[in-house]
């Protein structure tokens, strides 16, 4: 019970990483009917940004690792992804827009070839080690919780999940309270009649580029405290994964997108404490090609036909 | 009010409007009518700019906005509500008349025309938490005339409100269209493949054939038209 409590920790730990990062999928496709294979790519800038913003803010604010230095530094990498992600959509999609989905779909896997290939050039493809921005450890869980406080929680852990938990929160309101959020979801619906309604496609979709990738590039700096290490293709895996949790959860609902993050990250933990790392990929991407077979829509996707 | 003057629409190589030309005056109800493919909903299409003239002009209140984006042109003030109602069928009513809304950015504007639009389709009322596409085809129809309504247009065109729809309720609806063009003197484009009612509430009307004004006239002289009678309105 204790080892399967403590491999559903690590799993939602991961989990929520992967969560922050199928969300970004899911808004495009939303808004575009299009998979953006680039978006794991952002994740990898996200880190990159990190990396460099990190020591940086860490040397200005004279600030030791710690809480406050995470919070330093994500928003700025955020920014940083958020008009990465724009400027992507300006340049290589937008003049796309009226052109079959194919093209567009193979533009953004040469997008996301040019920032891996573009990252080992500008960054070297060698795995640099992530500054330390909160100094890693176990929590130390009361006695009183008798056998359960054998569990091992890391700080980084509560950490990854916490944020993760406010930017979803986050998400939640802007999408379903604002009046942008209400024309995105007008706009995924209906393109023609959210423009008869008066919205800017253009403003929108590229705000909808935006928060995905701020999303994926606050999951960069969140995997980044859990896994030090990274590099330029470090985006390739994640990115798969999340596309997978996004399938799963429903491609195009944002809710479906945190759950099949969360069970992606579980299902990974468990196959690893219990079967096999060398099991983890195979069995997450059966998962991909089970769900397609049985329920393309997804767990929580649903294809509503309107009424004639 | 608004000025349509030698229009030309192609769809790569279909000409679906080859040089129509039509006006509407304050206040007036006017009607495109005319058999499928004649051009009808291209016209209006082409109008809220959805889609791009090859050649021609579109003026509105004295301003040309033949090549203005489409949501430039809501923002002028001439509503577009599109063949198939197009209600945001995931939204609820009361989101789908908030969309409406979208431009006009003012709770105290935004409440006063819902209470009308509640006014005109008391039924949009007892849906408010309802998803649209859950609504009859009536009823979809009355919250997508209601959604335009919201932005406080100044110019109105309806595409095919009678399709898809009970026929009790076309006659109700045909009446509010009526009553909403008196209350608030707004213009009204009418495109209808029912010529009948269209001619009965339009004061003049424009028959469209294969992309050319075939006709127009006053409606009341269209409705007697032998030639008209014979084609739409069933001898």
């Amino acid at each position: 019970m204790i080892e399967f409590l403590q491999q559903l920790i690590n799993g939602l730990a991961q989990g929520g990483i992967y969560a922050l990062i199928a969300l970004g999928y899911t808004m495009v496709y939303g808004v575009l009917r299009f998979i953006n294979f680039a978006h794991g790519d952002i994740f990898m800038l996200g880190a990159f940004a990190g990396f460099y913003v990190g020591p940086a803010v860490l040397r200005i604010t004279g600030l030791s690792p710690s809480f406050a230095a995470v919070l330093l530094v994500l928003p700025i990498a955020m920014l940083a992804c958020a008009l990465a992600g724009m400027a992507i959509e300006r340049l290589c999609y937008r003049p796309l827009r009226d052109r079959p989905r194919l093209t567009v779909l193979i533009t953004a896997i040469g997008v996301s070839l040019l920032l891996e290939n573009g990252g080992q050039f500008v960054f070297g493809a060698s795995p640099r080690s992530f500054p330390e921005l909160i100094t890693d450890r176990a929590l130390a869980l009361p006695a009183s919780l008798g056998s359960l406080a054998t569990l091992t929680i890391t700080l980084s852990q509560v950490l990854v999940l916490g944020v993760a938990l406010l930017l979803l929160g986050g998400l939640r309101q802007i999408v379903g309270k604002t009046r942008t959020g209400l024309a995105m979801r007008a706009l995924s619906l209906n393109p023609t009649a959210a423009q008869l309604m008066g919205v800017d496609l253009d403003r929108i979709i590229a705000l909808t580029f935006g928060l995905g990738s701020a999303l994926a590039g606050a999951a960069g700096i969140l995997a980044s405290i859990q896994q030090p290490s990274i590099d330029p293709l470090m985006g390739i895996a994640a990115g798969l994964k999340a596309f997978v949790a996004a399938v799963l959860g429903g491609i195009g609902s944002l809710t479906g997108a945190v759950v099949g993050g969360l069970l992606i990250g579980v299902l990974e933990a468990l196959v690893v404490g219990y079967l096999s790392p060398t099991y983890r990929d195979p069995i997450v991407f059966g998962v991909l090609i089970l769900i397609l077979l049985f329920r393309p829509a997804g767990l929580l996707g649903r294809f509503q036909p309107e009424k004639v | 009010m608004l000025t349509v003057t030698d229009l030309h629409v192609s769809y790569g190589v279909i000409k679906a409007l080859c040089g129509v030309s039509f006006t509407v005056d304050a206040g007036q109800i006017v009607t495109l009518i005319g058999g499928n493919g004649a051009g009808k909903t291209t016209a209006l299409r082409t109008i809220s700019g959805l889609l791009r003239p090859v050649s021609g002009k579109i003026e509105f209140l004295g301003q040309d906005i033949t090549r203005q984006p489409a949501h430039g042109i809501v923002a002028l003030g001439l509503n577009h509500v599109p063949e198939g109602r197009m209600v945001f069928a995931n939204l609820t009513v009361s989101e789908n008349l908030a969309m409406g809304a979208y431009l006009l950015n003012d709770t105290a504007k935004t409440d006063a025309n819902r209470e009308y639009v509640f006014g005109i389709f008391p039924r949009l009322k007892e849906r408010l938490r309802q998803t649209a596409g859950t609504l009859s085809g009536g009823e979809q129809q009355m919250l997508a005339i209601g959604r335009a309504l919201m932005g406080e247009p100044k110019f109105l065109m309806l595409d095919e409100p009678s399709l898809g729809i009970a026929p009790r309720l076309v006659t109700t609806i045909f009446e509010k269209i009526v009553e909403i063009s008196r209350d608030r003197g707004l213009p009204i484009l009418l495109v209808e493949q029912n010529a009948r009612l269209a001619l009965e509430i339009s004061s003049t009307a424009y028959v469209l054939e294969s992309g050319h004004v075939a006709m127009h006239g006053p409606s009341s002289d269209l409705r007697r038209d032998p030639r008209l009678r014979a084609t739409y309105l069933g001898g």
